[in-house]
């Protein structure tokens, strides 16, 4: 009888996991893989192709537009990924401590991350466009009288604006949620040692919201690394190709520009270089908590 | 007495940064409100002709944008796929979090399988892209349905992680009582973990709709060729038809964000529990 209902259990469990795994294997891995496939032919996404070996790694890495687009891609990620966390940390401060209207402040700096960023995207592009040289011609800043979106060297600075703008309010809530985590007593303990202002963040809130800072960090460079949304609605890439993210590259060049193979190519070394930051990080991050 | 005076006494400096501080979120949204309901013979280049409120709140920006951009039948795309995905999400990946939860610890298969879907959170859209556009061209799914498959499983990894890590604190015991009364465990699943699971549900939820609704690249690389839209692909594609009217792509940019706008004001202490429960688990 137990024997019968233990194979009744198991059987459930088999039925159960094996066609999701299918669909998944079906959708995640054998498109992986024919990536991987591709990256080694001349595909051009359409008619015929031939086996080209390692050439198309070979000619990535003296291909100057997909080292333009990493080193705008870095470029951008670690620079979003610092401003974000600095204010997101600032702002979890002030709206964890002694306020009037809580939950109305918590809700309304939220409010970025939830709309879509291809939106976002549009109305900054005015505002960068039209506004803020207006509003710089008028104040007398020559620097800024002109777009930044159209300036090559100025541009990228635009789309970290919209970047951080987003992820300052998921990131203000994770470390919202670590403050409160941090137990009154221990500021009352602090206190009396003279921890105050400075101090008290150096030596005890930060190193009891360190797990919370490793997942902001992770969930930041993992979004920016990615960045497309942002690039489509701000850029398109331009001007003169200087702020192609990866992912915008191997889109525009694979899927139209007769590049499939060699933007699979491209492709597979992003996947790598997306695994070795992630394993990297979380390495730090766990290293970092054992020490506490 | 006076200690607990001072426990009430609000921070004023935090208040008054605080206060200053939101103008940099309410700014954009005005921004887009204002420009929406001009004509474009109220713009001059200043910015007080920018920024100044529209002589009349009429509406007829909206009504031109919602023909231009197919407003209803877009915005009908998107709830569809929303709606869909996050239904289909709860129930399979659920039941993946529950038979992988249950069984990873003492089956050398199961916790393999585990590693493999988790791991998928690594996989970058950009390399899966290419060759999905042509799978699903072949498979005939490139459209909305489509679409609903591939959500389905790029967040497993995520989704099957939080069920199977909120399985652990539902007791084994639940279940081992059901049997007894002779309840199979596909009915056990349905009758009493099912319904336990609800506050993850929720969070799947949460994080799940956010992501579909406002994703831009899955529709753009699968549904380019099906003459379908989603709002954020509608924005996308009929960017060029706004021509130098900003008027009227800033009231289709309103109307494409004004659902979610009215989903987060309902639902704004569900979304913000969801989305923190996702991060921290």
């Amino acid at each position: 009888m137990k024997e019968v209902m233990k194979n009744e259990r198991k059987r459930t469990f088999l039925l159960i996991t094996i066609p999701i795994l299918a669909l998944f294997v079906c959708f995640n891995t054998i498109p992986l893989i024919r990536g991987v496939i591709y990256s080694f032919t001349n595909f051009k996404g359409f008619g015929k192709y031939n086996w080209v070996g390692f050439q198309n790694y070979l000619d990535l890495f003296t291909d100057a537009r997909v080292g333009k687009s990493y080193w705008f891609t870095f470029k951008l990620a670690i620079v979003s990924t610092i401003v974000t966390n600095v204010i997101s940390l600032i702002l979890a401060l002030g709206l964890n401590s002694k306020i009037r209207a809580k939950s109305f402040f918590r809700g309304a700096y939220f409010l970025p991350n939830i709309l879509g960023a291809l939106v976002v995207g549009y109305i900054f592009n005015y505002f960068f466009t039209y506004i803020l040289p207006a509003a710089a011609q008028m104040i007398g800043i020559k620097g800024l009288s002109t777009s930044i979106l159209s300036n090559p060297s100025a541009a990228w600075i635009g789309i970290m604006v919209v970047c951080a703008w987003q992820a300052i309010a998921m990131n203000t809530i994770i470390y919202i949620s670590g403050l409160q985590t941090v137990p009154e007593d221990v500021y009352e303990a602090g206190g009396l040692d003279g921890a105050t202002g400075w101090k008290q963040f150096r030596y005890l809130t930060f190193p009891l919201i360190i797990p919370f800072f490793s997942i902001n960090m992770v969930l930041c460079v993992k979004n920016f690394l990615m960045v497309f949304d942002q690039i489509m609605a701000l850029t398109k890439g331009g001007p003169a190709q200087s702020t192609e993210s990866i992912s915008y590259l191997i889109y525009n060049n694979g899927m139209s520009g007769g590049q499939f193979g060699f933007q699979s190519a491209n492709a597979v070394v992003f996947f790598i270089v997306i695994v070795i930051v992630s394993v990297a990080q979380m390495k730090f991050s766990s290293s970092k908590e054992e020490q506490l | 007495m006076t200690k607990k005076n001072t426990n009430v006494h609000t921070n004023k400096v935090a208040m008054v940064l605080l206060i200053l501080g939101l103008s940099t979120i309410i700014f954009p949204l005005y921004l887009t409100i204002v420009i929406a309901f001009k004509q474009p013979s109220e713009m001059t280049n200043s910015i007080s002709g920018i920024l100044s409120l529209p002589k009349s709140w009429s509406l007829n920006n909206f009504r031109e944008a919602m023909e231009v951009t197919d407003f209803w039948r877009s915005l009908g795309n998107s709830l569809l796929i929303t709606l869909i995905a996050v239904g289909l999400s709860i129930v399979v990946h659920s039941l993946m979090g529950y038979a992988l939860g249950r069984n990873k610890a003492k089956s050398k298969f199961y916790s393999f399988v585990y590693l493999f879907i988790v791991s998928g959170m690594f996989v970058p859209f950009a390399i899966l892209m290419m060759p999905l556009a042509k799978q699903t061209a072949e498979m005939g799914l490139a459209n909305w349905f489509g679409v609903i498959l591939l959500y389905v499983v790029f967040y497993m990894p995520m989704n099957v992680l939080l069920y199977s890590g909120y399985l652990v604190n539902i007791p084994m015991a639940l279940e081992e009582a059901a049997k007894v009364d002779g309840a199979s465990t596909w009915r056990t699943y349905w009758k009493i973990i099912f319904p336990i699971m609800r506050p993850m549900h929720a969070t799947v939820a949460v994080l799940t709709a956010l992501s579909v609704w406002n994703d831009v690249m899955t529709p753009l690389v699968i549904m380019a060729g099906s003459g379908q839209n989603t709002l954020p692909l509608a924005q996308l594609n009929f960017q060029s038809q706004f021509g130098t009217n900003y008027n009227l792509a800033f009231a289709s940019y309103l109307l494409a964000l004004i659902p979610i706008l009215i989903f987060y004001i309902i639902c704004q202490k569900q979304i913000l529990n969801g989305v923190v429960n996702g991060a921290v688990k």
